[in-house]
């Protein structure tokens, strides 16, 4: 228990094996952080690949490149892609690399269990990804599984099940480690009040994880039945109904959507303060608002359903519910904008990012509140006004903060700084491009335009080559950030330990780099600001 | 050896690299490929499939073999024991909350679709324009189209062999406490006694389940193919008997390692969470055993 016995542990622990071997069988938060992150790093491109491919189909009127099935798989993996691949692991390597550092703890409370959450990945997309090669083509019926149509899958149709079965499995096992890590890994001192937000709305997300996703796992338990073994879960013939498959489903995708945005508000909160040179404004009514917004997540579902034929009630319930969310979000905004306000900010290219968000992301959320009004959204339903709501919410929320964060935290992790001037042109050319990307698809939506079709009437055609080259050269502009990441892997000056001026939190009183294991024994408590500060 | 371990004076623990959990990867890819080929019936199917179980009770016997020789070897402290508490507690919700989605499932055929297909309330035309000669029931002998499904003649009732497995899940709850107090007071002999009459009486649940199961099948026509009923019964009683099944096995590990001496009145939190696991099948069943034979 002296010092040099501590050290002496310390030292003896760094000693990892080398090669692969290290990566496959490693229990170090970090490791396991860059794995998740480089990972997601690969999705994104496999899923902005499949993007292309859409956005080169809808260039002009007619079929073009790819046939309808084939257009119609790229839209189902692009989303399965985006949304488990490359959002929701991403958010589980910040979890990762960010949470024991900023709560004062050595690494995760179950470092097996964390790397087995992060190596389901890789061969759970395996699964996933081979169904685009199988007879019959990858799924095609859509992200959402609906029956009867998903149940026309050819041969990958199990694949994907099993691929959703075993992602799902990897995301409750992140979720509990992260729950446990937060609720019994935190230094003395660090009550919970005092948590940094992207932690607070980690732990939230993580409760959403752990509610929501098993329901998925029923659901698409149910249609694997329905397939294989006679059952009638969603036949009328049966007694069952397709539209029970899409209740169930909901009451998994809609606390997906905050399971998706949660850690973006973290981040956020994170950056906008630093670069402020101010607190974050109103730190427990964004903890209340995040809570607040995970419980109504959970009783907005069937405003996915608005036109299934529900109940009169029905339709009323989930509109009030769903507009009750703008309460909670219009705090957030608020004291984002309120953070700002009088401070003496500098636009580094995080904060370039951060501000970026809370304008687009607003934007997300009006069109979502249009799309939560019952009688407007027989209008909107499956339309490209939908499909442009939920990228602003998506691309401008949550691969912004991704990359915000990214930027924010990428001194840190690798003792370098980025490149800024580099940053700053993937920051402008992406912002430009994705807006040229996807506003005009509202005024395609608005005008009727449905979406997951490859062909489309005339009257279409202009807006959809705009949005087509605004895709092009979002997808280009992307390589400069890898072109970032790798430059400031490799080299560049050396970060201080704070990195940013306005900085605050534990995770900066550690070195750039951080060691092998943060925090070996806790910090002392005084060294502990809090959010709040 | 891992950096452990000065429990006492606020050091962490943190696990070695361990090959464990690429295993159970593995073995789990390899279960789901080998099972949809075998869904696909490409005839390697089942051999990859049994080659992936394989692998996965070898990674299971190595996973927590290491876990119980640490155990055993008093590296975990206190810290240790409560994440996993909270692990096994939090892992205990998900499993709720997939039961959900089944139990969601009756209650949506029972309440809404059922009624609805017989034309109840607002939805008169279902009832005309799909199935007009259908009557809505529970249970549903008869789905609105014969084609494809199949009939059946009863259904199991509640007052027979389902109330007696919910007396031996009952009982089965009390044995395990009595088994943990034993534990707790440092009688071994209790706690081989209790464990070992927990364990005989989760397989007589699963042995008569089964047979219950033949009786469907054989006698009266009630299979997974028998429309919304036959699906919601077999779908919500099977995954509760894989449940209880797992939890079986899970108890006569425990049953084994206190044969072999494992375990202390203070330290056995192993003991604890299959006790949980144990509890929370127990209460599922109540849960079946209201909504799904009863009423």
């Amino acid at each position: 228990m002296s010092q040099a016995a501590a050290h002496h542990e310390h030292e003896h622990h760094d000693h990892h094996p080398s090669g692969i071997t290290r990566w496959l069988t490693t229990t170090n938060h970090k490791d396991i952080g860059s794995m998740y992150l480089i990972f997601s790093l690969i999705m994104f491109f496999i899923g902005g690949a499949m993007a292309m491919v859409i956005r080169a189909e809808l260039f002009q009127p007619g079929l073009q490149f790819v046939d309808p099935q084939f257009f119609n798989s790229m839209t189902t993996m692009h989303a399965l892609v985006m949304i488990f691949g490359a959002v929701m692991p991403a958010w589980t390597g910040f979890a990762n690399w960010m949470i024991p550092m900023m709560i004062g703890a050595p690494d995760m409370a179950l470092p097996r269990l964390n790397n087995w959450s992060f190596w389901i990945l890789p061969f759970a997309f395996t699964l996933l990804l081979s169904t685009v090669f199988m007879p019959g083509g990858g799924p095609a019926g859509g992200w959402t599984m609906y029956p009867p149509l998903v149940l026309q899958t050819g041969a990958a149709f199990p694949f994907l099940i099993f691929a959703v079965h075993f992602m799902g499995a990897s995301s409750i096992a992140g979720a509990i480690n992260i729950i446990a890590t937060v609720f019994n890994m935190r230094a003395p001192g660090m009550t919970l009040m005092k948590l940094p937000l992207f932690v607070w709305t980690w732990i939230i997300t993580a409760f959403l994880l752990i509610a929501s996703i098993p329901v998925l796992a029923g659901a698409v338990t149910m249609l694997l039945t329905d397939k294989f073994f006679g059952t009638a879960f969603f036949s009328a013939a049966g007694g069952g109904d397709p539209v029970m498959f899409q209740h169930i489903f909901w009451f998994f995708g809609h606390p997906e959507v905050y399971i998706l945005i949660l850690p973006a508000f973290g981040i956020v909160s994170a950056i906008i303060p630093t670069f402020a040179r101010k607190p974050l404004f109103g730190y427990s009514s964004m903890v209340y608002a995040s809570a607040a917004i995970a419980f109504l997540s959970f009783i907005v579902w069937a405003h996915h359903m608005f036109t299934v034929g529900m109940p009169l009630a029905g339709e009323l319930f989930f509109m009030y519910t769903t507009v009750l969310i703008a309460v909670p979000t219009g705090v957030k905004v608020f004291n984002w904008v309120a953070t700002m306000w009088q401070s003496s900010m500098t636009f580094e290219t995080p904060m370039l990012f951060a501000i970026a968000f809370v304008i687009l992301f607003t934007i997300g959320g009006f069109s979502g509140l249009m799309l939560g009004v019952t009688p407007v959204d027989f209008q909107y339903h499956d339309t490209y006004f939908v499909v442009a709501h939920f990228h602003y919410v998506l691309v401008t929320g949550a691969v912004y903060a991704l990359m915000a964060g990214t930027y924010f935290w990428l001194p840190k992790w690798t003792g370098h700084m980025y490149d800024e001037g580099l940053g700053k042109l993937h920051f402008w050319m992406s912002t430009i491009s994705v807006n040229v990307l996807f506003f005009p698809q509202h005024f395609l939506g608005l005008a009727g335009m449905p979406r997951r079709i490859p062909d489309y009437s005339v009257q279409f055609a202009d807006f959809n080559m705009i949005s087509s080259l605004g895709g092009f050269v979002f997808g280009l502009s992307q390589l400069l950030f890898v072109v970032v990441i790798v430059k400031c892997v490799k080299g560049g000056a050396k970060a201080t330990d704070q990195v940013w001026d306005g900085a605050h939190g534990l995770e900066w009183t550690l070195p750039s780099p951080p060691p092998y294991h943060s925090f070996n024994t806790p910090p002392a408590p005084e060294t502990i600001e809090g959010g709040m500060r | 050896m891992s950096s452990a371990a000065h429990a006492d004076h606020g050091a962490y623990y943190v696990p070695d690299p361990s090959r464990w959990p690429i295993t159970a990867t593995i073995a789990i890819f390899t279960m789901f490929v080998g099972g949809a080929l075998s869904l696909n019936h490409v005839s390697a199917g089942p051999m990859v499939l049994g080659a992936g179980f394989l692998l996965f009770v070898y990674m299971l016997f190595g996973w927590f073999g290491a876990v119980i020789g640490e155990s055993e070897s008093g590296k975990y402290n206190e810290q240790v024991d409560v994440s996993f508490r909270m692990g096994m507690g939090w892992f205990i919700f998900s499993e709720v909350m997939f039961f959900a989605a089944f139990f969601g499932a009756l209650y949506y055929a029972r309440m809404y679709s059922v009624p609805w297909l017989g034309g109840e309330g607002a939805k008169v035309a279902t009832n005309q324009f799909l199935w007009p000669q259908f009557t809505a029931a529970w249970p549903l002998f008869n789905p609105p189209s014969n084609y494809g499904f199949e009939q059946f003649k009863e259904t199991i009732g509640a007052w027979g062999v389902p109330f007696w497995n919910t007396c031996i899940l009952l009982t089965s709850g009390g044995t395990v406490t009595w088994a943990h107090w034993g534990l707790q007071k440092g009688n071994r002999g209790q706690l081989i006694l209790g464990l070992a009459a927990t364990v005989a009486l989760g397989a007589l649940f699963v042995f008569m389940q089964a047979e219950e199961y033949g009786h469907a099948y054989h006698e009266l026509g009630l299979t997974l193919n028998s429309g919304i009923y036959g699906a919601t019964f077999f779908m919500l009683t099977g995954f509760h008997g894989f449940h209880v099944t797992m939890g079986t096995i899970m108890l006569a590990v425990i049953l084994g390692r206190s044969i072999k001496g494992h375990f202390t009145p203070k330290h056995h939190f192993a003991f604890e969470a299959v006790a949980w696991y144990w509890h929370f099948v127990d209460v599922v069943w109540i849960g079946l055993f209201i909504f799904v034979y009863w009423l």
